[in-house]
């Protein structure tokens, strides 16, 4: 870049120029470059890629996923790290504070706080697994088969899915865990009804969008079936969204797991999740404030950081969208 | 205009009667439910009869539903299982009270907060300023609620002293639970005001206004604001639904005799009216909310307003 | 006359996350009271922002405004504070915008959005601003402003629309109106009614106009100035007669030239090329490497503005009175394009058609039981070996036409036949995979055809996959390395992503990969309305040399009625779903028969201001109608100034003189 004053410098000395000697060949028609006409200055890179380095330009998000690398690493191996289980009682050593013996202290049954909250950390992890997963696999096919089949097809499933939204979330999960019994198997069955929806619209907008594209157009033109559409234009195209939105989904459904076994209505003892922790720790939170405040540092670890990595994610794949 | 009302109250219609039907065959369902077969087992045939006309279960199931559709079209929701012969109605108007009042004051404090800062965000974009509001913002969408108010009650409430911990006692007891509901308002509305404004400062109109010679505040409270905040209503629904699922914890931890403990009361105790009742309940008010807004964006979006209109 | 706004060696930057691009570099102009100045360029040759920096209106925190001055009644307006700059827009510049379906607040009454200005700077209280608002909407041509003054934009027409557009700017009798482009969104009879407007409003109020535009015919029908920019810079200024016939620079040679002119002979000129990256500008003339004349030191040293007469200046060596004579030159390069011309313009001896359209309807249905037939009733054939040229208004149907003929859409009726086979109704897989294969397309928008995730390797090469016409990996590489040489791009280009071309780039990749199944027919959705003017005859250029080296048939649909005369050996013209006129080029230039074409060809300004001076334009007065509702009868006689009572009846499709048919009640 040249500054203000090189650039004045540079026009005043023009006007001398015109009476300058010039070269004998200064004058003489070279024509045009052929080569520098047409010169693309932009470095080659596919989008992806492009969208890697962007993200890798932001510093929450980077930093959210080496957080998020450590919290998925202390989850597998965090409970083998000394030599109590998760349900292992000592009514000995009830209400210890944190210690060399016991890292992070005792509950009221003296279980190992450390070892609980990592197999919480799992269990979220496994929600936040179960989550993407049923938003890929339900919701991106829901929405796709919707908008690609079109006319009465989609008027149906949209109907379905509009009655779904009608009805607050945990209000149907809530039944249905009356319906059942409290656990696990319950929670993800509830998830699999309610979790993805979002995905399931998100994805239907977005195939309409390219379904009228002149690039797919094109495509049609060229004899291209729709399997073809599908795999060489649809998921690529769709693709960032459905990452980002999977990214975004993640700390919803820990949320929802969480809150439910808060509430009584999740994971039941001795099994642990984050949820049973911070309800445990709640109650016994004016005296031992530690057996609530490390289960809510993880859990809000957690949350954060998948919330930043998807913000990252989304202005990182779709610059458009930065605000 | 007309026709999307009635198109839309039918459609509310609908989407009740679906909800009441699920949850009147889901407790049939139940195990453990007072209807449970094996559950009467034990009663005399006699007790048995008794307690079968009681309830109307001696009837075939379509009239049982005939009748449970009837009763709740008059308003009747039935009667309390775990409080003895209370209408889950009336326990519902007794504790709505507390339940509207923190519902209220979160939605205005945590809107008054949350566009304060998107606009500041907005104004100062890509500055420290926007930075730190978008770092609350997120903050706010990712602190779980009950681990905000099981915070704010340790801190604020037992450590410091400063407001009263729990109970409903006094209007100073309604402080931190507001606040702990209206964290996740002010993060919603934050974020959105603040994209919203970014959005339409972008716009074609906003150049046209400012060549006009407006002056700068002038664009932004003619042009810009107005047209940013009309779409605000749209998440009037998600934050109904982050405002009712936070009742249910928030209510609980600070001990306040609420809908959102009731509900969550009863489910301890499998007082199953009560949970369909209030089902019911938070479903038609959700469903309300949201036709409210559509109304309201609709009233207020001269561009909706007017298509709708002319079809 | 004295000087109402003078700009001197403005710069512009504007600060991206990619670096600085000097938008603006040195531009100088004057502008007197009561004149207009045109000011023409491609995208991205600071046109734009030139007019915005006059205003103060680029956004703060990228733009800055590096040296210069803009002396508006002496003042610099760069170092006027903020409040002054709030009493001088508006009031004393003010601006129209490009696109008057988002110049508007949509939540706002547009009296309102015109009284707003008024209020600010007359000082008038709300009622009287009302009433003024009222008064200007009348004069800008909006019927029944009392009552349309409390409606909201989305209830006006684009035309309408930039007549309130235009009712905003001359509220308060701005002494300089800044037009960025006020038509290029409006359809051509739109064009004409808003260009009449300014027109008006300048001979009334006495205010200067700056009319930004690429169109020369609009500048050569508006302008008394004309200053040509590129790159940043103003290559050429004079009076519109200077810059038009004897124009300095290559630059505007190379512009002027590449507008077709039906009676020329020789090949459509066209620049090379594609505008530098103002991210890094060039050291010598920004224009060197795409200038078939430049001098040795162009690649050196940036040309000063040489003066060749008091008002005409321009910015080239070749002024330099060391400079050689290349009149001589010039003659043998425009030898050469006749004699390329001649080559291509072989008689079609085959004159059977290769396409019939036969009553062709495409209807779509929307919500609420409304029905939009985009397509009512054409029918056509196209000869093999011809360009059939299909023109028309936004919203007549042509592309719907191309559409259905190619079945993107289902046809809702009629029939089509290629090479006497039909291809309407269901056929079987062989079928289909010929027509898909014999019968091509193109497409308008260089940005959306391309699918941003693939190579441009990968998308040339998407026929050649579905039909399964390359043997080898390396067979499949070799072909789309030679249709990319073909189409006249470097075929190292293969292995990078679209969104690192430019435009003109982007519309060879896509005719790559239409030609890529060895098609017969092509069908050319507005290729060439989204581009840049240089850009648009090398882009008809390579279509016409294609026509010719592959035996290829073209229908080219377009709303630009100058080049599809230069390129079409017949030509339809469209209104509201229906063919409305069909003949051959040169009867179709010379005798129009519909008052539709009559007034379509009237509304297109030549880029000859002698001959736009003295020309009588026919001007259609109100907008086109509802196309889900058109008129009963003849679909034009809203609009008609000839419409009669038998209009109302729907006027036949006849064959008025050999091979012109006509569907028009005056032609019995």
């Amino acid at each position: 870049m040249m500054s203000n004053n090189s650039v004045k410098e540079y026009e005043a000395g023009l006007e001398d120029l015109v009476e300058m000697e010039f070269d004998e060949n200064s004058f003489e028609v070279v024509g045009y470059q052929k080569d520098s006409q047409e010169i693309i200055t932009r470095p080659q890179m596919s989008m992806f890629k492009e969208s890697w380095i962007r993200l890798k330009k932001n510093k929450g998000a980077m930093l959210s996923l080496i957080i998020l690398s450590i919290l998925i690493v202390m989850a597998i191996i965090g409970p083998h790290l000394n030599e109590y289980s998760y349900e292992q009682t000592d009514y000995d050593k009830v209400f210890q504070k944190p210690s060399s013996e016991h890292w992070l202290g005792t509950d009221r049954f003296g279980r190992d706080q450390w070892t609980r909250i990592w197999e919480g950390t799992r269990i979220s992890l496994y929600i936040a697994f179960l989550a993407a997963t049923l938003d890929l696999i339900i919701g991106v096919m829901y929405g796709a088969v919707s908008a690609l089949l079109g006319g009465r097809v989609d008027n149906v499933m949209q109907r379905i899915i509009e009655v779904l939204v009608g009805i607050p979330n945990l209000i149907l999960i809530i039944l249905l865990i009356m319906l059942m019994k409290p656990g696990i198997v319950t929670i993800t069955i509830a998830m699999v009804i309610t979790g993805w929806v979002n995905m399931a619209r998100l994805v239907r907008s977005q195939v309409f969008k390219l379904k009228t594209q002149e690039f797919i157009l094109a495509s049609r033109a060229l004899g291209a079936s729709n399997g073809r559409l599908i795999k060489e234009h649809f998921i690529p195209n769709t693709l960032g969204l459905i990452i980002v939105n999977m990214m975004f989904t993640i700390p919803a459904a820990i949320f929802t797991e969480a809150f439910l076994s808060f509430i009584g209505l999740g994971l039941q003892e001795p099994l642990a999740s984050l949820g049973v922790l911070i309800n445990d720790g709640f109650q016994a939170m004016r005296n031992h404030f530690y057996l609530l405040l490390f289960p809510a540092l993880v859990i809000v670890g957690l949350m954060v950081c998948f919330n930043l990595l998807a913000d990252g994610l989304r202005d990182a794949l779709d610059p458009k969208m930065k605000k | 205009m007309k026709k999307f009302i009635v198109v839309r109250v039918v459609n509310i219609i609908l989407t009740l009667v679906v909800i009441a039907s699920a949850t009147f065959f889901l407790m049939k369902l139940l195990p453990g439910s007072p209807f449970d077969e094996e559950k009467l087992a034990g009663l005399s045939e006699e007790a048995r009869t008794e307690f079968y006309a009681k309830y109307g279960l001696d009837k075939p199931i379509i009239i049982q539903y005939g009748i449970y559709m009837e009763n709740l079209v008059k308003g009747d929701l039935g009667t309390s299982f775990y409080f003895k012969g209370q209408k889950v109605e009336s326990l519902i108007k007794d504790r709505i009270g507390p339940s509207a009042l923190l519902g209220l004051q979160a939605v205005i404090l945590g809107m008054s907060i949350g566009l304060i800062l998107g606009m500041i965000a907005a104004f100062r974009h890509n500055t420290a300023w926007d930075y730190f509001t978008m770092f609350i913002a997120v903050i706010g969408v990712s602190i779980p609620n009950f681990v905000f108010a099981a915070l704010l009650q340790y801190y604020i409430g037992l450590k410091w002293g400063i407001l009263p911990v729990a109970f409903w006692e006094s209007y100073s007891s309604s402080v931190l639970p507001t606040i702990a509901l209206a964290m996740m308002v002010i993060a919603l509305i934050a974020r959105f005001t603040r994209n919203e404004m970014l959005e339409v400062l972008q716009q074609d109109y906003i150049l046209t206004a400012k060549s006009k010679g407006l002056s700068k505040w002038s664009v932004i409270f003619n042009h810009t604001l107005r047209n940013s905040l009309i779409p605000i209503i749209t998440i009037l629904g998600p934050i109904t639904v982050s405002l009712l699922t936070g009742s249910l914890v928030i209510e609980n931890i600070f001990g306040i005799p609420g809908i959102g403990s009731l509900f969550v009361d009863s489910i301890k105790v499998n007082d199953y009216t009560t949970i369909m009742g209030l089902t019911l309940f938070y479903s038609a008010f959700y469903i309300l909310t949201i036709l409210v807004v559509d109304l309201l964006y609709g009233i207020i979006d001269p561009r909706i307003r007017l298509t709708e209109s002319k079809g | 006359m004295k000087p109402l706004l003078e700009v001197k060696d403005l710069h512009v930057s504007f600060h991206t996350q990619a670096g600085v691009v000097k938008a603006v570099r040195g531009v100088n102009f004057t502008v007197n009271e009561g004149e207009t100045l045109a000011i023409v360029g491609e995208s991205g040759s600071g046109k734009s922002v030139t007019s915005k920096a006059i205003m103060k209106l680029l956004p703060e925190k990228i733009a800055t405004y590096d040296s210069g001055q803009v002396l508006f009644d002496g003042q610099n307006l760069l170092e006027a504070p903020e409040r002054r700059m709030e009493v001088v827009r508006g009031s004393e510049i003010a601006m129209v915008f490009q696109d008057p379906m988002t110049a508007l607040n949509p939540t706002m009454t547009i009296g309102k959005q015109v009284a707003e200005s008024v209020m600010k700077h007359q000082g008038l209280s709300k009622k009287e601003a009302q009433k003024r608002a009222i008064e200007i909407l009348e004069l800008v041509g909006i019927p029944e402003p009392a009552t349309r003054v409390n409606q909201y934009p989305h209830q006006f027409s684009g035309g309408m629309r930039q007549r309130v557009v235009i009712a905003i700017a001359i509220a308060c009798n701005p002494r300089l109106l800044i037009a960025d482009e006020p038509t290029t969104a409006l359809d051509v009879t739109i064009q004409a009614q808003i260009l009449d407007l300014l027109k008006d409003i300048q001979k009334r109020m006495g205010t200067a106009i700056i009319l930004i535009t690429h169109d020369l015919g609009v500048v050569a029908n508006m302008a008394d100035k004309v200053a040509v920019m590129y790159a940043g810079k103003i290559v050429e200024e004079g009076t519109v007669n200077e810059v038009f016939y004897e124009s300095q620079h290559p630059y505007t040679w190379g512009l002027l030239k590449s507008i077709p002119d039906l009676d020329a002979e020789e090949e459509l000129y066209s620049i090379p090329g594609s505008p530098p990256d103002l991210l890094h500008p060039p050291v010598g003339d920004a224009f060197a490497v795409r200038n078939e004349f430049a001098l040795a030191i162009d690649y050196k040293t940036q040309p000063p503005m040489f003066k060749v007469s008091d008002s005409h200046s321009a910015a080239t060596w070749l002024l330099h009175p060391k400079a050689p004579d290349l009149s001589a030159v010039i003659q043998v390069k425009e030898r050469e394009r006749v004699a390329v011309a001649k080559k291509r313009n072989r008689l079609i001896a085959d004159s059977s058609p290769i396409i019939q359209v036969k009553d062709l309807q495409k209807h779509f249905h929307l919500s609420g039981n409304k029905q939009l037939r985009a397509v009512d009733g054409v029918s056509f054939d196209i000869n093999r070996g011809e360009t059939l040229g299909l023109v028309g208004e936004s919203g007549c149907g042509k592309s719907t036409t191309g559409r259905t003929i190619i079945r993107l859409y289902e046809p809702t009726g009629g029939e089509v036949y290629f090479d006497g086979e039909p291809i309407h109704g269901q056929l079987n897989k062989g079928q289909e995979n010929r027509m898909k294969q014999k019968i091509q397309m193109i497409f308008q928008d260089p940005y959306a055809s391309l699918d941003p995730r693939k190579k441009v390797l990968d998308s040339v090469a998407e026929g050649i996959d579905i039909h399964k016409l390359a043997t080898s990996p390396k067979d499949r590489k070799d072909i789309v390395q030679n249709l990319l040489e073909v189409v006249g791009l470097n075929k190292e280009f293969m292995n990078r992503y679209p969104h690192e071309f430019s435009g003109g780039q982007r519309q060879r990749v896509g005719i790559a990969r239409a030609l890529a199944v060895n098609p017969d027919v092509i069908i050319a959705d507005e290729p060439i309305s989204a581009l840049d003017v240089s850009i648009q005859a090398q882009v008809v250029n390579l279509l016409k040399d294609l026509q010719y080296e592959k035996e290829l048939t073209y229908l080219f649909i377009a709303h630009d009625i100058s080049m599809v005369k230069y390129i079409s050996d017949r030509i339809g013209v469209m209104y509201l779903g229906n063919l409305v006129e069909l003949a051959p080029t040169k009867a179709i230039s010379e005798r129009p028969l519909h008052p539709y074409t009559q007034a379509l060809m009237s509304a297109v300004p030549v880029p000859d201001p002698m001959e736009e001076r003295d020309r009588e334009r026919i001007v259609l007065t109100g907008d086109l109608p509802n196309p889900m509702n058109p008129p009963t009868g003849c679909r034009f006689r809203t609009r008609c100034p000839y419409a009669m009572e038998k209009c109302k009846e729907i006027p036949l499709w006849k064959e008025a003189e050999k091979d012109h048919w006509v569907a028009c009640h005056l032609i019995d």
